[in-house]
């Protein structure tokens, strides 16, 4: 396999985990989330931070995935507190106080990042087969939360809070549980990131970066984990393929969201259970 | 008898008016009350205090034996509470029997850890489906929640309230916006709920139904209970003629 198709199907692997934990958050739960980019950098920095004093590998991935849960957590408290729109809004803004924050932090490298950052020593190949793992293993347990009696509270939660409370569901602590989890995978996620390139700066990590995660979530169809790893392939694979949609990327995926949200607001995954029913039909 | 609900000196204002002040009811087990009260009497805040949407200023509200005061509505729903909102609000995008399952697997959803362990449903679907006959919902199992006509709506509410196993269900106008053969439908199976032994408290504005089916009425009046005992005794007090049946034309002679 050529240095380019790891590459390709490395950073495949790490928007799938991405995505699919957006996904928990903002479909299984309803919780608008436009900062997952902060929490991804979160755990890129944790990780970075971690392997060059330590030199462990393994706690550098466990330490990237903590940081990534709790800021998560934190940031969950403020679901608590304010409603959909605002959580959205709230978010962009932890977005861009993280970026804010970074930048003018020496001991974080700053503008220039963190460079240099110890090798796994799984090389590229084994890097690579190491995030699929991981994404594979994300999809599992997206699938499996949604089957479980947790998804369910979600679904309630995520349609009307005050009703699941009548049931006796502390909308709340399911909050923070999604906000946790989600997080804590884009935080793992962040820390793979760290090792595949070797290399962070905080660019990468932007709230434009958060918005073409949400964009994957809403074209594969919100709260469907099948569909929104399908969006995250293809948004990654289309830049690839069409040069000039990765010149024009924001305005290509900011028009196909626009399209998605107009016209088939279940998004991909709507299409295709739509398009079931009508073949089932006689 | 044991007091499954005990309202101790309840008050609470907003801005300047007392909407709740000083309330102290004690409700048995097994007992069906009627609580009724002209508009602005305090009805509903006494409910919302009852559910933990609204905090009181001072008082305490025992549920079973325990204060619950400070506690959430969910906290209260796991203690013994349940409650049937006056405007529905089934999960329109859940089936009628999700919906009803989702209340019957309050133990599991408990907390999100002890939710996350959980994946089977098959006790919850059938305690599910034979409530829903019991409602006479029996055939809507399969259809969207949001799909349902109104008096349907009002069944699955109560469905969803008797499969928290609840000590009292507290159920707020449920006749409100039914026809008559749906109201007297609804009023059957409230009574049919008490019948299994489960405390009734009904906040109702159908006078005549709630003098049918209940066996105690508790009247409010600017926040204060100004009759309380057998409903044909309570309604000939002359105090509460006047505040209740006379309230209209009161209010008219003011203008």
């Amino acid at each position: 396999m050529s240095a380019y198709e790891i590459s390709l199907l490395s950073v495949i692997g790490l928007n799938v985990i991405l995505a699919v934990s957006l996904n928990m958050i903002s479909g299984f739960c309803g919780q608008i989330s436009l900062g997952h980019g902060a929490f991804y950098g979160t755990g890129a920095y944790a990780a970075a931070l971690t392997m060059i004093a330590t030199r462990n590998f393994p706690l550098s991935l466990v330490c990237a995935t903590t940081v990534g849960a709790l800021a998560g957590i934190v940031v969950g408290f403020a679901s608590l507190r304010v409603r959909s729109d605002f959580l959205a809004v709230t978010t962009i803004g932890v977005n861009f106080l993280f970026t804010g924050f970074v930048r003018k932090q020496g001991w974080l490298g700053g503008e220039m990042g963190i460079s240099g950052i110890p090798a796994s020593g799984l090389g590229g190949n084994g890097n690579m087969v190491m995030i699929l793992l991981f994404a594979v293993a994300t999809i599992a347990l997206s699938l499996y939360i949604n089957r479980s009696w947790m998804g369910f509270a979600f679904r309630a939660v995520s349609e009307d809070e005050n009703a699941a409370a009548t049931l006796g569901i502390n909308a709340g602590a399911y909050k923070l549980a999604a906000f946790g989890i989600g997080t804590a995978l884009a935080g793992l996620a962040g820390g793979l990131y760290a090792f595949f390139t070797q290399f962070i700066t905080v660019d990468t990590f932007d709230f434009i970066f958060s918005v073409l995660l949400m964009a994957m979530v809403v074209i594969g169809g919100i709260g469907s984990t099948f569909g929104v790893v399908v969006a995250a392939i293809a948004l990654t694979l289309l830049p690839e393929a069409i040069r000039v949609v990765n010149d024009y990327r924001l305005l290509v995926f900011g028009g196909l969201l626009v399209l998605v949200i107009r016209l088939a607001p279940g998004g991909l995954a709507g299409l295709a259970r739509r398009l079931t029913v009508r073949a089932a039909k006689p | 008898m044991t007091a499954v609900l005990q309202l101790e000196d309840l008050a609470v204002h907003f801005g300047g008016v007392n909407a709740v002040d000083g309330v102290t009811v004690s409700i048995a087990a097994g007992e069906f009350v009627g609580l009724i009260g002209p508009n602005g009497a305090g009805k509903t805040t006494l409910m919302r205090i009852v559910s933990g949407s609204v905090r009181p200023d001072r008082g305490r509200v025992v549920l079973a034996g325990n204060d619950v005061t400070g506690i959430s509505t969910a906290s209260r729903v796991r203690k013994g509470l349940a409650l049937t909102h006056q405007i529905v609000r089934p999960f329109r995008e859940m089936t009628v029997l999700d919906n009803i399952v989702l209340a019957a697997g309050y133990r599991r959803t408990a907390n999100p850890l002890r939710a996350a362990l959980s994946v089977g449903r098959k006790r919850e679907c059938e305690r599910a489906a034979e409530i829903l006959l019991r409602v006479g919902l029996a055939g809507t199992a399969d259809k969207l929640s949001g799909s349902l006509p109104l008096g349907q709506m009002k069944r699955l509410e109560v469905a969803r309230a008797l499969a928290l196993d609840p000590q009292i269900v507290l159920f707020d106008e449920p006749l409100a916006g039914l026809n008559q053969t749906e109201a007297a439908r609804m009023v059957e199976t409230i009574a049919d709920v008490n019948a299994q032994g489960i405390t009734v408290v009904l906040v109702e504005h159908n006078l005549e139904e709630v003098m049918r089916s209940c066996r105690r009425l508790i009247v409010l009046n600017d926040g204060r209970v100004i009759g309380d005992g057998a409903p044909q005794a309570v309604m000939a007090d002359a105090i509460v003629r006047e505040a209740y049946v006379g309230s209209g034309t009161a209010s008219h002679a003011r203008h």
